[in-house]
């Protein structure tokens, strides 16, 4: 390349038998190898672009994120009726509605689980979510059993693990009874990665109780 | 100059597209690639543009609502004349979508397409195929039934496994907290947004790679890959040995695509539109979720692992497997393209092929599940009680009663995840029986606590009467030796244990 014709004014040659030479100056001084006005300009305008991107995806990430957040800001303590609903020593479906809604979910708030009473205030409250999947357990009150409908997954009364795929037992809901009112710290799709991990799947011997939260 | 032809040029002038279009049109390709085996690519494009035109037909009246989607499905279904086919026409034009780019990718693989220069073209072919996975998935979840909820319910709990940013990666793909109005939204724009726009997009670079790196020629055997020839090998028998690509080998792709086409309108016709099924009402618990058929393959392989495996098993298997495919044409750029040299490659193909087949065979009857209703719903024989004395009549009201049937068939009714039980009495003496009823095992719930005594005797005794009229019911020979006066031989090929 030569710094003499890089210097020529292209303009002056752009008809003519020369424009084709000319031509080639030009697009030679273009090149991405010069450095030039243009380039530098290029690149400004590239940074700057990439600058107002930077800028406007924060935004649209905290945007984006915003259905994370934490258990609390999800649950909270709802009532599954009067403990006078629940016979000692059966368990019974409940439903409730997940404290945490908008105008638009139609029937999906509504939220069941099983509801065990072994004594006067001794209760323990399943999520009807199978351990392994999450589908739907039925209770069975004659065999006394839980079974899923999915993959065959199969639980005792007390929510332990029968037979099948799950590898624990039901996930339980923190409970707690006020003024006659059996409550239920719920908000979330019990899983195995939410609070509902933390909750001990009681044996018969040691009951509930437990500070579940952690 | 007529009219029409003006009108043309006047276009042309603007739209200077004759030239790209002439040369796509007519570029040679070798002339054995005309063939029906190269038909299935065209094929998924015009299905994929199928379910852009019936999507967007269905979205004038769907409403992406929690509250509303179900009921919007039905007012298409029932009230909108002919919204049932449209519907139809979308859940089959998707079923066969999924199934000509599975065989698409199996014909490419067994021909060795994906070998050098065209492994991207591969690599863009399983994001393709990806893509056209979640697009079954979105699309199911957007059926807004009982079986999308559930379905997507296992969705949550798979992802839920992901270790420490599990519970972060649920909130995100639902939302929310639970399934309800802002997940359908997310599906909504996944599927009507977000996924068919890549896939247009990615589909176009596919087909680009497809006519700047020519089709495929047919693989012979002897004739090897190499990096440093193929291409001057491929031009040159594209020129000798080729043809225009239109029409040589495009008739043969319309007239394919023009059937399948057709045989999704006949199946939509004929079998209708799926569903919806149940409300999205989770407190409706009376169903048993079932996944699309893309998806009942999975549903199997997750009923089938033991406990242990199953968080590792999913999470690292879906990885393993985009990763295996896309490492293909890395690992195997170059060498022979025939299958007649290229066994490892058949052998892997056909055991994949044969594996989903099954899986998904046995997704279609779902043996491991119990069923829920057998217990109130399937008599015993009339034949297995005759005769029988009030302590078996008496074990044959608690095998109903306690549910057995659910998981155990007799006289052909009955759950399939535990064995048949017509000739149980010819496998188990009965102390085992016993022994299994109170303690369990496998995958067998132990009875002990909810059978009194006298119970599991009658249970035992109308077990004992299931054996065929012609074969004996197992014994303990000790035992038997014992009641016979002591000293005696057990007999030979008795059903002793
Ligand atoms: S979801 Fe219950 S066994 Fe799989």
């Amino acid at each position: 390349m030569n710094p003499d014709e890089r210097s020529d004014n292209p303009e002056k040659a752009s008809t003519g038998p020369e424009a084709g030479a000319a031509r080639e100056q030009a697009s030679e001084r273009d090149g991405p190898a010069a450095v030039s006005r243009r380039w530098l300009l290029l690149k400004a305008g590239i940074a700057l672009n990439g600058l107002v991107g930077v800028a406007m995806a924060i935004p649209i990430i905290r945007y984006l994120l915003w259905p994370v957040r934490k258990d609390a800001a999800y649950n909270s303590w709802v009532s599954l009726g009067r403990t006078s609903e629940f016979p000692v020593g059966e368990t019974r479906l409940a439903n409730f509605r997940t404290p945490w809604t908008r105008p638009w979910d139609g029937q999906t708030d509504h939220v069941p689980c099983y509801v065990r009473r072994e004594g006067s205030a001794q209760f323990t409250v399943f999520a009807i979510n199978c351990a392994h999947l999450g589908c739907p357990v039925r209770w069975f009150p004659q065999s006394q059993l839980f079974m899923c409908p999915c993959h065959g997954g199969v639980y005792y009364a007390d929510g332990s693990r029968a037979s099948g795929p799950p590898e624990r037992g039901l996930f339980t809901y923190p409970h707690r009874i006020t003024g006659g009112n059996l409550e239920i710290d719920a908000g979330q799709m019990p899983t195995l990665s939410n609070t509902a991990k933390l909750t001990n799947i009681a044996t018969p011997g040691e009951e509930e109780g437990c500070s579940c939260r952690g | 100059m007529s009219r029409m032809k003006r009108i043309y040029d006047w276009f042309e002038q603007r739209l200077q597209i004759e030239g790209p279009v002439r040369e796509a049109v007519l570029h040679k390709v070798p002339r054995n690639t005309a063939s029906w085996w190269y038909v299935f690519g065209s094929a998924a494009f015009t299905l994929l543009i199928l379910q852009v035109v019936t999507g967007i037909l269905l979205a004038l009246v769907y409403v992406p609502s929690a509250a509303q989607a179900w009921e919007s499905l039905n007012v298409l279904n029932h009230q909108i004349p002919l919204g049932w086919f449209l519907r139809a026409v979308h859940a089959w034009g998707s079923n066969f979508m999924v199934a000509v780019v599975f065989i698409h990718m199996a014909q490419v693989f067994l021909f060795g397409a994906y070998k050098f220069p065209r492994e991207l073209t591969w690599t863009v072919g399983v994001f393709l195929l990806l893509l056209t996975l979640g697009m079954a998935f979105s699309g199911q979840v957007l059926r807004f039934d009982q079986d999308a909820y559930w379905g997507l319910g296992i969705g949550v709990f798979i992802m839920a496994r992901v270790p420490l940013i599990g519970g972060q990666l649920v909130h995100l793909l639902l939302g929310g907290p639970i399934i309800a109005g802002a997940t359908l939204s997310r599906f909504f724009t996944l599927h009507v947004f977000i996924i068919p726009g890549t896939l247009l997009f990615l589909a176009a670079v596919h087909i680009w790679m497809v006519l700047k790196l020519g089709v495929n020629e047919w693989p012979m055997p002897g004739r090897v890959v190499h990096r440093e020839t193929y291409i001057a090998e491929y031009n040159k028998l594209a020129h000798d040995d080729g043809i225009p690509f239109v029409p040589g080998a495009f008739w043969k792709d319309l007239v394919f695509s023009g059937a399948v086409l057709a045989a999704v309108f006949v199946c939509a016709l004929v079998l209708g539109p799926s569903g919806p099924g149940g409300q999205p009402d989770p407190s409706i618990i009376q169903t048993v979720p079932k996944p699309d058929f893309p998806f009942l393959w999975i549903y199997s392989v997750l009923s089938f692992l033991p406990p242990s495996l199953e968080t590792p098993f999913i999470l690292i298997a879906p990885i393993a497997m985009i990763a295996g495919l896309l490492a293909v044409p890395f690992v195997a750029s170059e060498g022979e393209k025939s299958w007649h040299r290229r066994p490892v490659a058949v052998l892997a193909l056909t055991t994949v092929a044969v594996a989903w087949a099954v899986f998904t065979h046995l997704g279609m009857y779902t043996p491991w599940s119990p069923h829920m209703n057998a217990w109130s719903g399937d008599p015993i024989p009339v034949r297995y009680l005759r005769e029988a004395t009030p302590l078996v009549r008496q074990g044959a009201v608690i095998f109903e009663s306690k549910q057995c049937r659910n998981c155990h068939q007799i006289g052909g009714h009955g759950g399939e995840r535990g064995p048949a039980l017509d000739d149980i009495a010819t496998r188990m003496t009965p102390d085992q029986m016993r022994f299994k009823v109170v303690t369990g095992g496998g995958n067998m719930p132990a009875f002990g606590k909810n059978l009194s005594p006298p119970e599991i005797e009658a249970l035992v005794a109308f077990l004992e009467t299931l054996h065929p009229a012609n074969e004996p019911p197992a014994a303990d020979a000790a035992q038997r030796a014992i009641e016979t006066g002591g000293g005696a031989p057990p007999p030979v090929g008795g059903h002793s244990y």
